[in-house]
């Protein structure tokens, strides 16, 4: 079978862009992507998009096929909450490898924060839960994952503390990405110090509501000097809901790692670079823990050793993660292979790290409900 | 006569002041939440049980930010998941202070047009 490249990816900055619309900012990014890819709009026969609060499309991919004034031979939408970005790319690299397609464009965003009230954005979201069951007690997405995390933590015996380190190392990086959404630094006294949202997540553990769209193209060949394929893909899905989680050791990312790494007959050992989900500080140290990138409950100690530094052996999150980048719904669940592409490609600018070559990418939508991991290598000689 | 959904004996029992669950009638499995087929042995034969009541608090938060303006006159508020003795977990809203681990009693109140849950210290 063929290989499937990233071969270019495209961004708006992520923040507030007042009277922009999700087509608007979908444009902006595509754009940019198909001139990092160096094609042309015939070239793309394959397009893939997300879905956007702020319009809710039945056919969203080809109202922005004709408005983007592209004609593929092949185009939809995809679902999976903050997983889409992952299963997105996994169904590029599908459509690719099976000859199917050359040159699959896969373009999320939306004006998430400006285009809606607070309040609204907040009761969309918190429909990931039960509608019967769980819905109706007041409960949203923090109250989920502020559930979660009180079972984790006790579980574990990771703390507050612990939890805001990831916030605080987000935001560092952050502050190096001219587009991110947060960018002003912050203490761990801050992140401790902020008011509760729901206990024990406070409001610098939880990401930003954020206008922004990703783009990226997957393509059969690479482009220019990015050599950088996606060697490995994999999917789990265990429950839905929070209430019916069965297996706090395995929501599901353990299993879709081990199908990724397996398909690009790699080990967690192998990876240099980490591009993992981040909704909330406690969302990044379960997944963390649970692919075996810590031991459980430890995850923190390696971000105070500077181990998920920019600089230290295994790099997090360069761009600043949905935590400081900002989340912009699908784009913000993209951002995060966005940036593992660049640092491979040596496309990252400013924030380029020493030579990396093979990065994982995972993913989870609703409530570590839907998980889709990949692995991104970078073949041959590339840049130093 | 119209159908029922599938959640509509759970939406009643709540009415009533009962907690009602799925058990599987091929291998007796409890059923979190509401399913069309048992999640122990995937048999499509569940049937709805009165539940006692009680159980141990298994997660809980409380909600300083409520989620709209109907729920934030409740608010700062405890929400728990519950594990119910007879096995399925189960949301509700819990006593301030509740902590993972406490013994609870389930108790019952009215927002709005629903009744909801509330679990309390067993006595």
């Amino acid at each position: 079978m063929r290989q499937a490249f990233v071969a270019g990816a495209g961004n708006t900055s992520f923040g507030r862009h007042e009277g922009r619309g999700a087509l608007d900012l979908m444009a902006e990014a595509a754009q940019q992507a198909l001139e990092d890819a160096e094609l042309a709009r015939a070239d793309i026969d394959g397009v893939l998009c997300g879905y956007a609060t702020t319009l809710p499309h039945l056919m969203l991919s080809t109202l922005f096929c004709e408005r983007f004034s592209l004609a593929p031979a092949y185009a939809h939408s995809v679902q999976l909450g903050g997983a889409t970005g992952g299963a997105m790319l996994m169904l590029a690299r599908e459509l690719v490898r099976s000859g199917r397609c050359s040159n699959v464009l896969v373009v999320a965003g939306e004006n998430r924060a400006t285009g809606q009230t607070r309040d609204n954005s907040i009761q969309t979201l918190a429909q990931v839960g039960d509608a019967d069951f769980e819905v109706p007690n007041g409960a949203s997405v923090p109250a989920y994952y502020a559930l979660l995390a009180s079972r984790y933590m006790h579980e574990t015996g990771l703390t507050e503390a612990d939890l805001a380190e990831f916030a605080v190392l987000m935001r560092a990086n952050a502050a190096r990405h001219p587009q991110a959404h947060l960018r002003e630094p912050i203490r761990r006294e801050d992140v401790l110090a902020s008011k509760t949202i729901c206990a024990p997540l406070k409001l610098l553990d939880c990401c930003p509501i954020s206008d922004g769209a990703m783009a990226l193209v997957v393509s059969a060949s690479p482009r220019g000097d990015a050599r950088v394929a996606i060697a490995g893909a994999g999917q789990a899905h265990r429950h839905q809901h929070l209430t019916a989680i069965a297996d706090t050791t395995n929501y599901g990312a353990k299993d879709s790692a081990q199908r990724a790494f397996a398909e690009a007959r790699l080990q967690p050992a192998d990876i240099d670079y980490l591009a993992i989900y981040d909704s909330f500080t406690i969302t990044l140290a379960i997944l963390i823990e649970e692919l075996g990138f810590a031991a459980r409950g430890r995850s923190a100690e390696r971000v105070r050793a500077g181990e998920f530094s920019p600089d230290g052996p295994l790099p997090l999150n360069t761009h600043g993660g949905l935590l400081s980048f900002g989340h912009s719904g699908v784009a913000g669940g993209m951002g995060h292979a966005v940036e593992a592409f660049r640092q491979l490609a040596g496309r990252a600018g400013s924030r380029q790290i020493a030579s990396r070559r093979k990065a994982f990418v995972h993913a989870d939508g609703g409530v570590l409900s839907s998980h889709v991991s990949l692995v991104l290598t970078r073949e041959g000689e590339g840049p130093g | 006569m119209t159908a029922r959904s599938l959640c509509a004996p759970f939406a009643e029992g709540l009415r009533a002041g009962e907690i009602r669950y799925q058990a599987c009638r091929a291998c007796n499995a409890p059923q979190t939440l509401a399913r069309y087929a048992c999640r122990a042995c995937g048999a499509a034969d569940l049937e709805w049980r009165a539940a006692r009541g009680t159980g141990r608090v298994y997660a809980v938060t409380t909600v300083a930010r409520a989620p709209s303006d109907e729920y934030r006159a409740l608010a700062p508020y405890t929400l728990a998941i519950v594990e119910l003795d007879e096995g399925p977990r189960l949301m509700g809203h819990a006593a301030p202070g509740a902590r993972i681990g406490d013994r609870v009693r389930a108790g019952f109140f009215w927002f709005g047009e629903r009744q909801l849950l509330r679990f309390a210290a067993e006595e």
